[in-house]
């Protein structure tokens, strides 16, 4: 007989959880207080961002009954019954109790007032932009969060990004105290005060009062601070409020066992609301942890909590901080090795045994590159190089040391799998060890352990060019080389091939360099871009002509039924808004244009590797609901960026509102609108890897909108490999979305107005490539079925009827034996 | 049969030809001013568009690449790289007096 699990709480932990389980026997129901869905609420500072909760979802749960917004208040043990509070009772063979956890607001006169908060869920987050958005004046507005550890720094973050200036107040002596020591305190503590962050360490709130539509606190320090907003996020506390009568831990949290198991062996407890032998744990990879070993108890293993790593590596307002070990030297004799560097504003701690052989932990802040490689060392000998002043950090790893600590997999499992030949790269890592699968922070170190272990991965273009895409476009910017047949004498050897001549051809014209099909670049054309058109499988093109924005007038509409009819064509409407019409031979091509280019129509380019369409929602011209005209900009953008050769297709969108009806994040550039500008996604991708854009600004006005995708885009094309989408791009740019924000929206390399000319260049630059074709009758010429007989139609293609259409007679091709 | 004068052919390029039997061949110019004749249809697609390819080398050996799946053939034998049990026909051509022919 199928057998019934109930869990309590919907957060992460229980999520995980009921996803491990779901294709088990178990019938599984879960009772959330929140009325959403699941949410990565370790991302809760992103929220701030774009306010779209979506942002935030965790994938949807099947094969499980979700109560939603049904609060479990109570739970009788001795029948096994689960009560929610609409009074529906759920009986069960297996409670696993995630309730998670509660904030702790210190017991400080006024903490009730309006305005006053905790933060912890989506809806407190909400309701602090309430009062923020609420608290009218001129100016920026103030804030104050009590407590400066992980938490506080987070909700300080999310004021900044709500424009608020916060003032972070600690008890302890420093910020972070339990992860950082006195040292690296006192650099966060300097790197965040540049962001418009005021640290108020060893004090507290006294009072919180109001005045008006002010908030007054008095600090113990006897300062008095005027607020718009107060934040309470001054540490956690285990959430036990649903009483079954067990036994608690010293600290809080349901008492259990190493399997995760109360006293009564029909219910588990895991994640923050759990104390597994007493301890509990307010990080989610040891709740992860506890999920995995209840989730393999119920399946009949006997896996045990294995304990948990509390080493932290993060970025809190752009400063890496990260602690490991013994971060604060509690060990008996421990010894400690400081590198406290002001002026690059680093700090590095080495805590090692009193006979300085055994790494024992280390608190890092300013830069935490070298916590990858120093972590798996814990517990082992210390590489005497490493406590010499300025000593190299890259130092070789053992081979039990753990590389991933999410799944266990040691350097030896790693590097075994690559010298086996079984894994050639970061993807086939992941596929045999499991590395890397977890929190993805072991990735760099995968890449490293290739790399040491001789799989090079060849950046070489292709026979012809040892040179990568990227590089090679730099030798053609700075030589101004403008033949292919210059730059592989000079550059290259051999005579060029499919791979490297469509790729130089595209940087050529990238660069400028005039018509596509000129006497030097028509030889480097791919027979997508040679005419102007996209072959298809019986050696016919297809056509499509531009239709920006994928807004047509109805006159327009009947030029391409009329050409489409006249010639026979098929017509299909594509993802990108438009129209293609298949079935064109070579020598109709030049005809085709000509009627479309008379009715005002030109290329659409969905031949190039160049952008194809901005896709959009109807916006605020006709939608109730759009709060900006999302057409209108579609418009501007498709023609701004037309033609722009790049490393691979473009595709954007633009959506007039949050419900994002032209899916522009699933674009290369997406932009979706807000009630008061613009936000920009960028890197995103359906097709075969689908991925999300990323946020790249948020609330921009349409003109530094177009300032950041004029820079985004020739950033693009001047580092990517060749075939590389920009989600793959980004994917692999060193610092990823935050070293792209630096150049592109910081400009710190400085190359920011170079990007902006080549685009301004692009868009004076831009002709319609049919009429040049139109227009020149040496390239006309190129357009015949037969040199030696023009205008004879091509005798293998023939077509039949499909649903009212013609469609291609599929051409035998058994011959080939393979 | 007369393909062309030889001035229309461009280095690394390609043109198709009609034959009187409704077979078509691919001629191609290389960039050290041979010319080269195979058959247009590409074994793999089907479809008549070899003359439609890139024309550079592999190694060395000048090819010409099949537009549809990318496929690479030697100009000079029609074999196919990719798949040494795939070849083209080749057909002989010669220049004379300024003009492309098929023998």
């Amino acid at each position: 007989m199928t057998q019934t699990l109930v869990v309590v709480g919907n957060g992460m932990v229980g999520h995980r959880l009921v996803e491990i389980l779901r294709d088990s026997s178990w019938r599984i129901v879960v009772f959330g207080e929140e009325s959403r869905p699941a949410y990565d609420r370790v991302a809760l500072s992103s929220y701030v961002d774009s306010w779209t909760f979506a942002d935030l979802e965790l994938p949807a749960l099947s094969g499980c009954e979700l109560r939603l917004g049904e609060k479990a208040v109570s739970v009788d043990r001795a029948r096994k019954v689960v009560v929610g509070a609409s009074g529906v009772e759920v009986s069960y063979d297996a409670l696993v109790l995630a309730t998670g956890s509660v904030p702790f607001v210190p017991p400080v006169p006024g903490r009730d007032l309006p305005g006053c908060h905790v933060y912890r869920t989506v809806d407190d987050l909400d309701e602090i932009r309430a009062t923020v958005e609420a608290a009218a004046r001129p100016g920026r507005r103030s804030g104050m969060v009590l407590g400066g550890g992980l938490l506080g720094l987070e909700a300080a973050n999310a004021l900044r990004g709500m424009g608020v200036s916060p003032h972070v107040v600690e008890l302890a002596p420093r910020l972070m105290p339990i992860q950082v020591d006195e040292g690296g305190a006192g650099l966060l503590k300097r790197l965040v005060e540049k962001l418009d962050l005021t640290v108020h360490t060893g004090t507290s709130a006294s009072s919180i009062e109001r005045d008006g539509s002010r908030l007054i606190a008095k600090l113990a320090s006897g300062l008095e601070l005027d607020l718009d907003v107060v934040v309470f996020s001054a540490g956690i506390r285990p959430r036990t409020d649903l009483d079954l009568g067990l036994e608690l831990g010293p600290r809080g949290g349901y008492l259990v066992d190493a399997a995760c198991r109360t006293a009564d062996p029909h219910v588990f407890a895991i994640g923050e609301c759990a104390a597994v032998e007493g301890v509990t744990y307010g990080l989610v990879a040891p709740g992860y942890s506890m999920a995995e070993v209840v989730a393999d108890q119920l399946s009949g293993g006997s896996r045990v909590f294995p304990g948990a790593d509390v080493s932290t590596k993060l970025k809190l307002l752009g400063v890496d901080v990260a602690s490991f070990g013994d971060a604060h030297a509690q060990t008996e004799g421990a010894l400690e090795v400081v590198v406290n560097n002001a002026v690059a504003g680093t700090y590095s701690k080495l805590v090692v045994s009193d006979d300085a052989r055994i790494l024992l932990g280390g608190v890092l802040v300013g830069d935490a590159s070298s916590y990858l490689s120093l972590r798996p060392l814990v517990g082992k000998e210390v590489p005497a190089a490493l406590l010499q002043p300025g000593g190299a950090v890259d130092v070789e790893m053992p081979a039990d040391a753990q590389v991933c600590s999410c799944l266990a997999v040691t350097k030896q499992t790693i590097t075994d799998a690559i010298q086996s030949g079984v894994a050639c790269d970061v993807a086939e890592l992941k596929a045999c060890t499991k590395a890397g699968t977890g929190c993805g922070s072991c990735v760099p170190m995968l890449k490293k352990l290739l790399t040491e272990c001789g799989v090079e991965q060849s950046k070489a273009l292709c026979e012809h060019f040892t040179y990568s895409r990227a590089e090679l476009f730099e030798i053609i910017r700075a030589t101004r080389v403008t033949t292919f047949s210059a730059l592989i004498e000079k550059h290259g050897t051999g005579r060029g091939c499919d791979i490297c001549k469509p790729a130089v051809a595209s940087i050529l014209a990238s660069l400028g360099n005039g018509h596509i099909l000129g006497e030097t670049q028509v030889s480097l054309q791919d027979t997508n871009d040679r005419f102007l058109a996209n072959l298809q499988r019986n050696g016919t093109y297809s056509v499509v002509p531009r239709i920006p924005g994928g807004e047509i007038t109805p006159e327009k509409l009947i030029v391409i039924g009329e050409v489409a009819r006249d010639y026979g064509l098929y017509t299909k409407i594509t993802g990108g808004q438009r129209i293609d019409m298949f079935g064109a031979t070579v020598d109709q091509l030049p005809e085709i244009w000509r009627r479309l280019v008379d009715a005002g129509f030109e290329s659409g380019h969905a031949y190039g590797k160049s952008l194809r369409t901005v896709k959009s929602c109807v916006g605020t011209t006709w939608c109730r609901y759009g709060v900006q005209d999302s057409v209108g900009l579609a418009i501007e953008l498709e023609l701004r960026y037309r033609g722009l050769r790049s490393p691979h297709k473009l595709k954007s969108a633009v959506s007039g509102c949050a419900r994002e009806c032209a899916e522009a994040r699933s674009k290369d550039f997406g932009i979706i609108a807000t009630e008061n500008g613009w936000n920009l996604y960028v890197a995103g991708n359906g097709g075969f890897t689908p991925r999300h854009a990323d946020l790249l600004v948020s609330d921009v006005d349409t003109k530094t909108l177009i300032r950041v995708i004029d820079r985004f885009l020739m950033f693009y094309i001047r580092t990517a490999d060749r075939l590389q989408r920009t989600a793959a791009w980004l994917e692999g740019l060193d610092g990823g979305l935050d070293h792209l924000r630096e150049v592109i929206v910081d400009d710190k390399l400085g190359i920011c107005d170079e990007l902006e000319a080549a685009m301004a260049s692009h868009v004076s630059d831009y002709a319609d490539e049919w009429r040049g074709v139109l227009e020149d009758p040496e390239k006309l010429a190129r357009f015949t079925s037969f040199v030696n007989a023009p205008g004879v139609p091509d005798p293998t293609i023939s077509f039949r009827a499909e649903r009212g259409q013609r469609v291609p007679v599929s051409l035998g091709i058994p011959e080939v034996v393979r | 049969m007369i393909v062309c004068d030889f001035d229309v052919l461009r280095p690394e390029q390609g043109v198709a030809a009609l034959r009187p039997d409704g077979s078509q061949v691919a001629v191609f110019l290389t960039a050290d001013g041979t010319v080269h004749a195979l058959d247009n249809i590409d074994p793999f697609s089907g479809a008549a568009v070899l003359s439609r390819g890139i024309v550079g080398d592999r190694g060395g050996v000048p090819v010409v690449v099949s537009p549809v799946y990318k496929q690479a053939f030697e100009l000079a034998t029609g074999k196919c790289l990719d798949e040494p049990s795939v070849s083209v026909a080749v057909h002989q051509v010669r220049v004379r007096d300024g003009v492309v022919e098929l023998t």
